[in-house]
């Protein structure tokens, strides 16, 4: 399994290759195809992530010490978001995604996503992520 | 060949020089902002008066005995009687100062928590933005009165029906927009005032998204409250303007306590100053209050005929051309409406549809515009809204016609 770091280093390099940042959504949309969906039963209120315009649900659950994230979103722009974060943090130990940094969303120019006013709430997305990892680190510790 | 500003009723090139905003570039592309009924651009006259004010004679006003003090409020009452002719207000002092739309039916509400009584009724329209509803919900919680709705229909219209059908005796107040923010239905606003006062009603009319288009004459409509919002009519934010009847503002208690509102106080009693300064306690946005005079005069020496010409002959040719993509429902089509259209494409969520245009340099709005009860009316998450003013453009259109086939290829 590669690390985070890794994964990110990959992604950042997918994204290089590409001139213009229509390029560059069309990628993240066909990424959106790919993103591990979430069980019909977890798409309820509890787990919807709020301050994002568009719906987006995550669950989480731990196999083997690691996190494998499903999500899944009603607009495909955000869910070639998750998809891009889930790509990176799912299969790690919560430890590891505590400690993981998101600056590359920076890198593969999707930096005007970061910006806490923004509708899609990206900024909630990776809250969210963290959150089920302290969760998860915090059983694993008790 | 012609272009398609110049086949219009205004000189619209020269009015766009005034707009200082219009020349800057979004995400590298001209902008071509189509998000006026969330608010309008500002032009440089307004900014202005604006810059005047603070560089000149920036004081606080009614109280001074200098000379400052003695500017700034003669500025600020003549913008009142600026706003008072323009919606033919009988009175200055019933033309009131609030910071916006919200806050001038906050006034109203408050004002009938004290007036009403359980067994009472309030009617609200189905096309309302949410700061409508709210505080009627609140008031009914308070009071004990009913919140009975008036329901739309499929064309983004009232039913009339309807509304006859829950109109009575009980009915105290009525409360509905002129024209709807999300849908750009002009509501038949005079029939309602004249229904509702024969059975012995009053009505509040929220004229923020009419106000930039349509000159209201609250005098002609007999209308008992109008509220606007400077914003959106070319001035800036945080001032608006509440008009009631005389009889009506003189029976509302005071919304707040503090200065300006108070005559004299001691400590068994204290009486209430008279109108306009009841309602405006405190020290009020008194650049906002001059620059909004500012603005009114602005759109004024334009007119407000070639203004609502110009905005129709845009709409018109906007929906034209938007109708030519396949798989596009615009919601909201009645005969009567703004220059708003509110869009979706097929299954395309309208927050993506907003982010290409975004990219491409094109601010619309995406989303429930304030206004759930539509979207849940029409089962959908929201809608795209692109709604015009007269200082946009054809040649905008296309390129925000362009833009959204983009991004429908991109999405779709």
């Amino acid at each position: 399994m590669s690390s985070i770091q890794d994964i990110q280093q990959e992604i950042i390099e997918e994204f290089e290759m590409f001139d213009d940042w229509m390029q560059r959504y069309e990628y993240m949309i066909e990424l959106g195809k790919s993103l591990p969906l979430i069980d019909e039963k977890y798409k309820t209120e509890e787990y919807i992530i709020k301050g994002c315009q568009s719906k987006v649900w995550v669950h989480a659950d731990l196999k083997d010490d690691k996190i494998e994230f499903t999500a899944d979103s009603d607009a495909i722009i955000t869910k070639g978001i998750i998809a891009i974060l889930i790509r990176s943090f799912s299969g790690q130990p919560p430890q590891a995604i505590l400690d993981a940094d998101t600056s590359f969303i920076d890198k593969i120019g999707l930096k005007e996503h970061l910006s806490p006013t923004r509708a899609n709430g990206l900024v909630s997305m990776i809250k969210q992520i963290k959150l089920y990892a302290v969760a998860y680190q915090a059983k694993a510790e008790s | 060949m012609a272009t398609a500003s110049t086949t219009s009723t205004l000189d619209v090139l020269r009015i766009r020089k005034d707009f200082p905003i219009l020349n800057r570039k979004v995400n590298g592309q001209p902008l071509v902002y189509f998000d006026n009924a969330a608010t309008s651009q500002t032009p440089q006259q307004v900014i202005d008066v604006i810059v005047d004010y603070y560089s000149n004679y920036n004081a606080n006003i009614h109280r001074g005995v200098h000379a400052l003090s003695q500017e700034a409020t003669d500025a600020y009452e003549q913008a009142r009687i600026k706003l008072q002719k323009h919606f033919n207000i009988p009175n200055a002092y019933q033309t009131l100062f609030t910071s916006g739309t919200t806050h001038g039916i906050n006034i109203v509400a408050s004002g009938f928590a004290e007036i009403l009584k359980a067994g009472d009724e309030i009617i609200v329209s189905a096309l309302e933005h949410h700061s409508n509803i709210v505080p009627w919900q609140m008031l009914c919680e308070k009071t004990g009165a009913t919140l009975k709705v008036i329901p739309m229909t499929t064309s983004g219209e009232l039913d009339m029906e309807g509304f006859d059908a829950i109109l009575s005796e009980k009915t105290k107040l009525v409360f509905v927009n002129h024209v709807s923010n999300a849908l750009g239905t002009v509501n038949p606003i005079e029939e309602i005032i004249t229904k509702t006062h024969q059975v012995g009603g009053a009505v509040l009319v929220d004229g923020a998204q009419a106000s930039p288009h349509i000159k209201a004459n609250v005098q002609a409509l007999d209308v008992d409250f109008y509220v606007v919002s400077g914003h959106k009519m070319c001035g800036p934010t945080g001032i608006g303007m509440l008009y009631g009847k005389e009889k009506w503002l003189e029976k509302l208690p005071p919304y707040q306590g503090g200065g300006e509102m108070i005559d004299q106080v001691t400590f068994e009693k204290t009486t209430y100053a008279g109108l306009p300064h009841k309602f405006e306690a405190g020290t009020p946005n008194i650049c906002g209050g001059i620059a909004f005079g500012a603005a009114i005069d602005y759109m004024n020496a334009i007119g407000f005929e070639h203004i609502a010409a110009y905005e129709h002959e845009l709409l018109t040719y906007a929906t034209q051309k938007l109708q030519e993509i396949e798989g596009l429902r615009i919601y909201g089509e009645s005969k009567h409406k703004t220059a708003v259209i509110s869009f979706n494409i097929g299954d395309i969520h309208p927050y993506d549809i907003g982010t290409i245009l975004d990219k491409l340099g094109v601010a619309v709005r995406t989303g429930h515009h304030c206004a759930q009860p539509i979207m849940d009316f029409y089962k959908i998450p929201g809608t795209v809204r692109a709604s015009f003013s007269f200082y946009n453009t054809k040649e905008e259109i296309d390129i925000f016609v362009n833009a959204v086939r983009k991004a429908k290829s991109m999405l779709g």
